[in-house]
């Protein structure tokens, strides 16, 4: 699983760490989103799904495989 | 034909008006007519709303003459030479706007700010149990905490909150003559002038002068402080209302609720969803032909979500009229979707997470001192809540 995070349409609210605070954090500079982890293992793709769904700006992709 | 006339107020403060819940069963775009007599349309699904809200095609800005206010008198346009809030800013100059303040409001920001919270709740708290029985929880509490919070962020001294307090919630007001509201956002805009010059002059510990020190200027600081202040204060504040209401008719979920604050973050996301209380807040309006939901929206059309009826639509939440503390679903839209999704949320969250808790933690024996029949619902306001809620307590 790899996930793509557009960091240009993030908007800060934060949806993702709630969701998966091992693999998605907030920048303190300008809290923009950033990837803690790229290829989080299989047994996070639930929280990671959660929090691609959550994201308001639809910033996150996943790919499978 | 004419549309038919939107209903504003709910029948049961519980539940989405019946009109609404047909309009969602009807595939989710209606026609409706707005209390000033325009037409516009309501969206009423919450997949609809978030493909809408989503579209840059529509836009936030609450001056344009189509956007579908529901006052029947519009609010004033922001007095000459002012700049747009926030909220109302559509691409390209919504994202820049947006970052510049985001910092401000990240988990780790929120989180550093908890001690801060709790020892403004406990305050509260404790200037309750020494004040006299019944006490009104909506002023103890619901609009003291939220206040004081955003005080503590803009750096607003606390001999100044009584006039925050009346003059937000008079802006909100649906029924506020058009003159009072404008001079009450003069006189708001007038003191925080004040209030931001005084922080060129000697900058603090707070966001505005973070603001000034990142190059800001005095009228884009004045702007968000304002908008954070109407944004954040009557909100909370309906939320904490609400929240106490419904767990103290609900004993059994309130017990099992408080045995372990771990529970409490999930309970006050699902009173998020329950209650949805900017219910019509994610209203936009069209700048280009849209198809939404299969019907053709028209430039210039207004669009009114219906975000609280989205989010007890069954299909998306089962048993949606129902409220379970442990539902455990964050994909409602009290806090809207796409790229205007609130900025205080987790603030938001912090606050509820703190009162509830520290609350019913503090004062076991708290009940209601009317019968709940007669607690006033803000049923004709745009945001849902209660104006005064009666409480007591044993010593
Ligand atoms: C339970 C409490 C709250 C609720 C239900 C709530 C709800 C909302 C909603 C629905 C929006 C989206 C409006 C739109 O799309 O047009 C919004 C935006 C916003 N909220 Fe909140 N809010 C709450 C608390 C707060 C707090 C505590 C603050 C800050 C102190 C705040 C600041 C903002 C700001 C600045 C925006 C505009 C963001 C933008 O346009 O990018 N809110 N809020
Ligand atoms: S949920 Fe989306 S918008 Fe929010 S911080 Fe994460 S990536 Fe950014």
């Amino acid at each position: 699983m790899k996930i793509l995070l557009d960091e240009e349409k993030c908007v800060g609210a934060g949806q993702c760490v709630l969701a998966a605070g091992d693999v998605f954090d907030q920048r303190d500079s300008d809290g923009i989103a950033v990837l803690l982890d790229e290829h989080p293992g299989q047994e996070r793709s639930g929280a990671v799904e959660t929090a691609a769904q959550l994201c308001p700006a639809q910033a996150i992709r996943i790919e499978k495989g | 034909m004419t549309a038919p006339a939107l209903q504003i107020a709910r029948e049961c403060p519980y539940a989405p008006p019946a009109q609404h819940v047909e309009m969602r069963e009807n595939g989710g775009v209606s026609r409706v007519r707005l209390p000033s007599g325009k037409e516009a349309w309501a969206v009423s699904r919450l997949d609809l709303i978030r493909e809408m809200l989503s579209d840059p095609r529509f836009s936030s800005d609450r001056d344009n003459p189509n956007y579908p206010a529901l006052a029947t008198v519009p609010p004033p346009p922001p007095s000459g030479g002012s700049r747009k809030l926030l909220i109302q800013l559509d691409p390209p100059d919504h994202a820049p706007a947006r970052r510049a303040v985001i910092s401000e409001f990240t988990i780790r920001r929120m989180a550093a700010l908890k001690p801060r919270i709790q020892e403004i709740v406990d305050e509260r708290i404790d200037a309750m149990l020494a004040g006299p029985r019944p006490a009104d929880l909506v002023e103890a509490l619901s609009l003291a905490v939220p206040s004081l919070v955003i005080c503590e962020l803009l750096g607003v001294p606390y001999t100044d909150h009584e006039f925050f307090q009346t003059r937000t919630a008079a802006i909100l007001h649906r029924d506020t003559p058009p003159q009072e509201r404008g001079a009450t956002y003069a006189a708001l805009r007038a003191y925080l002038t004040e209030l931001v010059c005084g922080k060129v002059r000697e900058p603090g510990d707070d966001v505005l002068s973070r603001q000034l020190a990142a190059g800001a200027d005095t009228e884009d600081v004045v702007a968000l402080a304002l908008l954070l202040l109407v944004a954040g204060h009557e909100t909370t504040a309906n939320m904490i209302s609400l929240g106490v209401l419904t767990l103290l008719e609900r004993p059994e979920r309130l017990a099992w609720l408080i045995a372990d604050p771990a529970r409490m973050p999930e309970a006050v996301e699902e009173l998020l969803r329950y209650f949805t209380i900017v219910e019509y807040g994610n209203s936009r309006v069209a700048t280009a032909d849209v198809e939404l939901g299969g019907v053709l929206i028209r430039a210039g059309d207004g669009v009114v979500s219906l975000s609280n009826t989205a989010d007890h639509d069954p299909e998306v939440f089962p048993d949606a009229d129902e409220l379970k503390l442990d539902r455990g679903a964050r994909n409602h839209l009290a806090f809207g979707f796409g790229p205007h999704q609130c900025l205080g949320q987790n603030l938001a969250r912090a606050e509820l997470d703190i009162v509830f808790t520290t609350l019913f933690r503090r004062m076991p024996t708290l009940r209601l001192a009317v019968p709940a029949g007669q607690v006033p619902f803000k049923s004709d306001a745009t945001i849902y809540g209660i104006h005064r809620l009666p409480v007591t307590w044993d010593e």
